[in-house]
């Protein structure tokens, strides 16, 4: 029996993957921050989201429980990046 | 446009009609497809059909909802209609099969506030629509494409299909939908994609 | 010097061919601050009318060939950009660029301890770019790769794997045919499992940090096995391409 090739699993990319946009919003390479899940607590490297690029915009979730943690859609004019799930990024700022 | 630097020899896909018969079929800006690309946002949410069902609430007298052995026998019929994504792909003649959006409002009492409906999913994604716009044949509940059941990477068990909207009103892994008084921006209409999405009308964003 | 995320012009300095669809681009660029082993560029591509896509490639030489920077390209037959790169582009074009882009899917030769890498396709490029520059810097960490090739024809950098593999600075690899196999082949022949990955760790140690690279399913199935083995999640790195064919 063939296996059900399920696109949507196959899709799914590491956060790296949006590195070149994040570091357009942020200023900087952010995929070794961490970022901590508001659902559910978890702490991973921004990197390690998991990533849906293939849609009207790109979405990342938490690699553990799934949920939404950044949204980012870019029109023509505008991009808009809504970030509540996430409850926190960590910056290292040196000191 | 500031002055990009065009590459040598680069043309990109082919964006227009393939041929001129099925070009004033093809909204501004979209492009002609012969796959069924899936767009993906999130994981396939797998709800098995013995724990599936579908609700209409909020604004009506009385909610109603259908399991998917009664949803299945709910009087259904087939649509062939031409599908245009945001992403600027456009699908001719995509045949589905699925229960009217008018069938289901039939026996359910609306408040006379309920002005919009909005479609949830599995999985927690969300669009809305005017309850104009889904009456009158304009909307469908569709769990079959192309003579099979609806493959759970395009939506199924069961999606809302809206063709005379962008696809993304078409919401995959649809579990209901909830009348209300007030509009309610959705998943994307919230980010800045346009409420109402008229591909005619290229409603991709909102401010078009 | 041009901000990593500014767009710069690249030369087409020459062109390679790893294997039938397989090449790879040296370019150069003015203002490159360097990079670190594992990161990628993103390329535009713009046509007459305006009309622009953008690719990620991983970077496949090491920091070391700086400024000449190689990305590695397999053909996809219907898709827009890798069929432009291999049957239009030639020495002397140039391309946008920015970069290098990713902090996350990185190893440096400073980092200490055994390594695993595991790849599948053209999951080997970036690294490659780890191998080169491990190689560069005298590291003598024991080191495994685990390539998983379609056929004999189809592996990437087959040659200089094999040259890199036989200096005895610790590193070995191994590889995986999954359609096709030379007569005479006793290696893996089947697509990378949990068996074939304990095998292949074994003589690692169980603290060794990973890599893995390739098409979305292969790293699923490598991720998922390495944590069932008993590897911490912290010790794997994953960069996904998505789905083979785009």
């Amino acid at each position: 029996m063939a296996m059900d090739t399920d696109m949507n699993q196959v899709l799914m990319l590491d956060g790296n993957a949006l590195a070149g946009l994040l570091a357009d919003l942020f200023g900087a390479d952010v995929t070794v921050v961490p970022a901590k899940c508001a659902a559910c607590g978890e702490v991973n490297e921004m990197g390690a989201l998991h990533a849906y690029v293939r849609a009207p915009g790109s979405v990342l979730r938490c690699p553990i429980c799934g949920a939404v943690m950044m949204r980012i859609v870019q029109t023509d004019r505008t991009t808009r990046i809504e970030m509540r799930g996430i409850a926190y990024f960590r910056f290292e700022t040196g000191g | 446009m500031t002055d990009r630097f065009v590459t040598r020899g680069f043309v990109g896909r082919r964006r227009d009609g393939d041929d001129g018969s099925t070009a004033s079929r093809i909204p501004p800006g979209q492009y002609i497809t012969r796959d069924f690309p899936v767009l993906s946002a999130g994981p396939t949410p797998r709800t098995p059909l013995d724990q599936w069902s579908f609700t209409i609430q909020g604004l009506l007298k009385q909610p109603v909802s259908w399991s998917w052995e009664e949803f299945q026998a709910l009087p259904a019929r087939d649509w062939t209609v031409d599908i245009s994504c945001v992403t600027k792909w456009t699908k001719l003649d995509m045949r589905w099969r699925g229960v009217s959006v008018d069938t289901l409002l039939e026996g359910v009492e609306l408040d006379e506030r309920a002005a919009f409906v909005i479609a949830y999913s599995d999985g927690g994604y969300t669009t809305n629509l005017p309850l104009a716009d889904v009456l009158n044949g304009q909307a469908f509940v569709a769990y079959e494409y192309d003579g099979a059941p609806l493959a759970p990477e395009h939506g199924g068990p069961a999606r809302l299909v809206v063709p005379a909207r962008y696809f993304w009103k078409s919401a995959k892994w649809v579990r209901g939908l909830r009348l209300q008084e007030r509009d309610e921006p959705g998943f994307w209409e919230s980010l800045g994609y346009h409420n109402r999405g008229d591909q005619w009308r290229e409603e991709r964003y909102s401010g078009d | 010097m041009a901000r990593p995320l500014d767009w710069q012009l690249a030369t087409v300095a020459g062109v390679r061919d790893e294997t039938d669809t397989v090449r790879s681009f040296s370019l150069t660029l003015p203002a490159w601050a360097g990079h670190r082993p594992g990161q990628h560029v993103d390329l535009r591509l713009t046509a007459e009318d305006g009309y622009s896509v953008e690719r990620s490639y991983s970077i496949a030489s090491e920091p070391e060939r700086a400024p000449e920077v190689d990305i590695t390209v397999e053909r996809i037959a219907d898709g827009e950009v890798s069929p432009f790169l291999h049957d239009v582009v030639v020495p002397g074009d140039r391309l946008e660029v920015r970069g290098p882009i990713g902090g996350y899917f990185v190893w440096e030769a400073s980092q200490p301890g055994p390594l695993l890498l595991v790849g599948g396709g053209s999951g080997v490029v970036p690294l490659m770019a780890m191998l080169r520059h491990r190689a560069r810097n005298g590291a003598m960490n024991p080191t495994r790769l685990l390539l998983s090739s379609r056929g004999p024809g189809e592996i990437i950098y087959r040659d200089e794997l094999d040259r890199l593999a036989a200096t005895n600075d610790g590193f070995e690899v191994v590889h995986t045919l999954t359609r096709e196999q030379p007569p005479g082949w006793t290696g893996y022949a089947r697509r990378i499992d949990e068996a074939m990955l304990a095998e292949v760790l074994e003589p690692l140690d169980r603290e060794a940090r990973v890599y893995v690279c390739g098409p979305t399913a292969l790293v699923e199935t490598t991720a998922n096995a390495l944590v069932r083995i008993g590897l911490a999640p912290s010790q794997i790195r994953t960069e996904r391409f998505g789905p083979t064919g785009t």
